[in-house]
């Protein structure tokens, strides 16, 4: 450990002697920069002068620190459970049009998973996850973004797939492992994807995509410098608090604090990871309380206010900005009303009745619902239109999807490089001779193409 | 992370000296086990005429000139002239601002601006999911782990990540794959790293469908196959053989070309056994084929696979197929390393022609202990004795 350590203080010895022209040289990085000229703790100061913490004061109080409950970082939200503006000087900053679009994507979501959990129940699909009770934070923190900001989402995210445009084919699509699923029906149900709406597809491994998209931020805040002309970008990065507990999440926040990159981080805390409480996920004040301790600029917002996510998501766009770009944690807090997937029952580990009481009393759908009605701009009869629609648009998507054929075989080996290997066509030859010699054995009706499509030359729509 | 015994100064200018010092001493009366003479082994281009021959260079960089570097100003030399010519290549991993703990990005970030090249936090899964995220909108970042025994935290990001982002993109992966993405780490023994400063971690990556996996064996490979690598679609693992930093010199082009990947190279021609090898036990088989044919009469054919993985299956068949014998060395452990699926592949498209068993040399099933280096990698002796039992069966 010693040596490593003179490496790294020689490094910014090094850096230190050219300091004004590594400050000077690039635009991109001025909060990348080292933060004291001389490492050498000056007589008699009243304050620390080590390399590795420049500006805190001495004292003679032997006293720890301690998160008190207390101290916990407050929660920020603009409706009250009733739907009322808590804060009349602060109304909410949305147009009549904008509250109907995100109200009626949060029930297209929360339609879609009746049905869909439903449709594993009965083993129709392999698997879903359903978004009750966080269909507020996926939907009102996408309508805050520019469409072009690149996403990576854990996978209880649906919600930004339906405000950036998915239709309900495109989840089908993907629910049902179709030829017109763009992922070629090589993921699990629920992780979606798409180069159209500029969301990375989703993968399994928790956390993983947290890195990622500091990485994709950095390279954002180049492309914003060298193309000054075109909207500026952010990347948004979505994960719930059980995932925070990975290595990832912390190698991600730290490097986008020292790379300085425009990131918004959002947290769903509801309350679960799996069976796990929070209790025994962390001992802290929550995730908020970490991005401090990073030096990220920190908020917690009540996921059940959209308007507050809405609104707290625009704010945090602006701030991770400033300056060339800085990353912003968001902590979106709300309750896990559903079970953690179809291969879940949450009543193993928690009270019906403590479900129950979430669904009723505070859920994002109802309390933008309730605004709008305070509004004048929805109603009873609006309600049952939307709902009986929506019911049927779905159902009509899935009936549609259950009769498309899957792609052709050959897509199980394609893509592994961007062009196959000799081994892998070899491999091909080999599938194809077993398929065509025991033909009873394999059922390729469901396959387009049958046996023609066990290639590598398929045509990838 | 522990990094002991990697201060710039001991690996920059005392490995080396201290290895002929402490550790490549040789039993007085040994005929075999010498130390490799750098200087004059037929692997590396001694003249410029020799290293502008190679056919695989572009015409460009056969009409040029040439100087004569180390591996670790080849690389510098390739990671230069990437920045230099893609205003998308981005450099960073710990310590790499200063020019790294065994000086491949000297001058960079002074020549490219920190922006582009820099130094992160001490987190290899950071770096390594950094440089995906990077990669994915758009970027060719390269990644630097400081030593190939600790891209282990980076493992996930690496195989469920990396690996696999092309194939889960499906038809999104015109514009959302992580092309253009190198992870470089420097590998393999130097004589004195002992269990975290030596390890050859590459049979596990070969294992991992989606990534590319190269070992360069010299200067010359080390400038072609990192161009190639930086400008290939799919990831790649590039593993820059340590301890060959200062002691391979050779006349390297100075235009930027490449050299193919997944293609072995067949440095040496032969009629009687084909040895398979990669990175720095090549030069250990040179030496034990040259005693071999001089003793035993025989004629060797030495193949370099230069990518691991995927690997050139078709030129190695065709080789044994020819000599009827074959023997792979790597220095990582036997067991499941490169050699069984050499041996294995070998076995089955060159079975009626083999005239003896294929033989593994390759580290014996244990750990790198400090003291017992010359005793776990292959040496010339046991590639010999290897030649002489093919011969013999």
């Amino acid at each position: 450990m010693a040596a490593k350590r003179s490496i790294s203080v020689l490094g910014r010895n090094v850096l230190a002697q050219r300091g004004v022209t590594a400050a000077t040289q690039s635009s991109l990085c001025s909060r990348c920069q080292q933060r004291w000229s001389s490492v050498s703790q000056k007589p008699g100061s009243d304050r620390v002068h080590f390399p590795g913490a420049v500006n805190s004061r001495f004292t003679t109080n032997l006293d720890f620190a301690r998160a008190t409950e207390e101290d916990a970082m407050p929660t920020y939200r603009v409706l009250d459970q009733e739907g009322q503006v808590i804060d009349q000087n602060h109304a909410p900053d949305i147009s009549d049009e904008e509250a109907i679009r995100l109200y009626k994507a949060m029930v297209s979501v929360s339609i879609m998973d009746l049905i869909m959990f439903d449709a594993q129940r009965q083993g129709r699909i392999s698997f879903y996850m359903v978004s009750a009770g966080e269909e507020g934070i996926a939907v009102g923190s996408a309508s805050s973004l520019n469409p072009k900001d690149p996403i990576f989402a854990q996978y209880r995210e649906t919600g930004i797939f339906q405000y950036r445009g998915f239709t309900l084919d495109d989840f089908m699509a993907q629910l049902f492992a179709t030829k017109d699923d763009t992922g070629l029906a090589r993921n699990m149900p629920v992780h979606y994807g798409s180069k159209k709406y500029h969301v990375h597809t989703i993968s399994s491994p928790l956390a993983t995509q947290i890195p990622h998209a500091s990485g994709a931020a950095y390279a954002v805040k180049m492309q914003n410098q060298q193309n000054p002309t075109e909207d500026p970008r952010v990347v948004a990065c979505y994960f719930g608090e059980g995932a925070a507990s990975e290595g990832d999440f912390h190698a991600a926040l730290n490097i986008a604090a020292t790379r300085a990159c425009p990131v918004l981080f959002i947290c769903r805390n509801n309350g679960y990871a799996i069976s796990t409480p929070t209790l025994e996920q962390y001992r802290g004040d929550g995730i908020a309380s970490r991005g401090v301790g990073y030096g990220i600029d920190t908020i917690r917002v009540d996921g059940n206010d959209i308007l507050a996510v809405r609104e707290v998501t625009k704010r945090a766009r602006d701030l991770a900005l400033t300056d060339g770009g800085r990353p912003v944690l968001i902590e979106a807090m709300s309750y896990r009303v559903s079970h953690h997937s179809t291969s879940d029952d949450s009543f193993a580990y928690r009270a019906k009745v403590e479900v129950e009481d979430w669904k009723r009393r505070d859920n994002p759908i109802t309390r933008l619902r309730k605004w709008m009605e305070g509004k004048k701009i929805w109603d009873e009869g609006k309600e049952k239109e939307l709902r009986a629609d929506t019911r049927k648009a779905v159902l009509d998507a899935y009936r549609k999807a259950e009769k498309e054929k899957k792609p052709p075989v050959g897509a199980s080996m394609a893509d592994v490089y961007a062009q196959p290997t000799e081994e892998q066509r070899e491999q091909m030859r080999q599938m194809r001779r077993i398929v065509e010699m025991y033909p009873d054995e394999y059922d390729l009706s469901e396959f387009e193409g049958g046996v023609e499509g066990i290639t590598l030359d398929f045509k990838k729509r | 992370m522990m990094r002991p015994a990697c201060s710039p100064r001991s690996l920059a200018s005392q490995i080396l000296p201290s290895i002929r010092r402490h550790y490549a001493s040789h039993p007085p009366k040994a005929r075999l086990n010498i130390p490799t003479d750098y200087g004059t082994t037929p692997l590396l281009h001694h003249t410029s005429k020799a290293a502008l021959a190679n056919q695989e260079l572009s015409q460009e960089a056969r009409n040029g000139t040439t100087d004569r570097k180390n591996l670790f100003q080849a690389i510098n030399s390739a990671l230069s002239h990437a920045l230099r010519s893609d205003p998308r290549v981005l450099l960073f991993g710990e310590d790499v601002a200063f020019g790294g703990v065994f000086r491949c990005s000297m001058n960079l970030a002074s020549e490219f601006g920190d922006h582009r090249v820099f130094n992160t936090p001490l987190s290899e899964q950071g770096i390594v999911g950094f440089a995906v995220g990077a990669a994915v909108e758009g970027m060719r970042p390269i990644a630097e782990v400081q030593f190939a025994d600790y891209v282990f935290p980076a493992f996930d990001q690496i195989v469920n990540e990396a690996a696999k982002i092309r194939y889960r993109a499906g038809t999104n992966a015109d514009e959302q794959a992580c092309g253009g993405m190198v992870i470089r780490m420097p590998s393999g023994g130097v004589g004195h790293g002992a269990l975290y400063h030596s390890q050859s971690p590459e049979a596990l990556f070969t294992h991992v469908p989606g990534m590319r996996v190269v070992v360069p064996r010299s200067p010359v490979q080390a400038k072609g196959l990192l161009l190639a690598a930086i400008e290939s679609p799919d990831p790649v693992i590039f593993m820059e053989p340590k301890i060959l930093y200062r002691a391979a010199v050779e006349h390297v082009p100075a235009e930027a070309y490449t050299l193919p990947l997944s293609k072995a190279e067949v440095l040496k021609e032969g009629k009687d056994v084909t040895i398979i090898s990669y990175g720095t036990p090549l030069y250990t088989c040179q030496n034990a084929l040259a005693a071999a044919e001089k003793d035993l009469k025989c004629s060797v054919e030495l193949i370099d696979l230069r990518t691991v993985y995927p690997w050139d299956r078709q030129s190695v068949m065709a080789s044994v197929n020819k000599t009827g014998r074959c023997i792979v060395v790597h220095e990582s452990m036997v067991n499941a390393g490169v050699g069984a699926e050499v041996a294995a592949t070998v076995q089955e498209g060159c079975f009626l022609r083999l005239e003896a068993p294929v033989q593994r040399v390759a580290g014996w099933s244990t750990h790198s202990g400090l003291a017992y280096e010359k005793f776990q990698i292959p040496d010339v002796t046991r590639i010999y004795d290897a030649i002489k039992n093919v011969l013999e069966y």
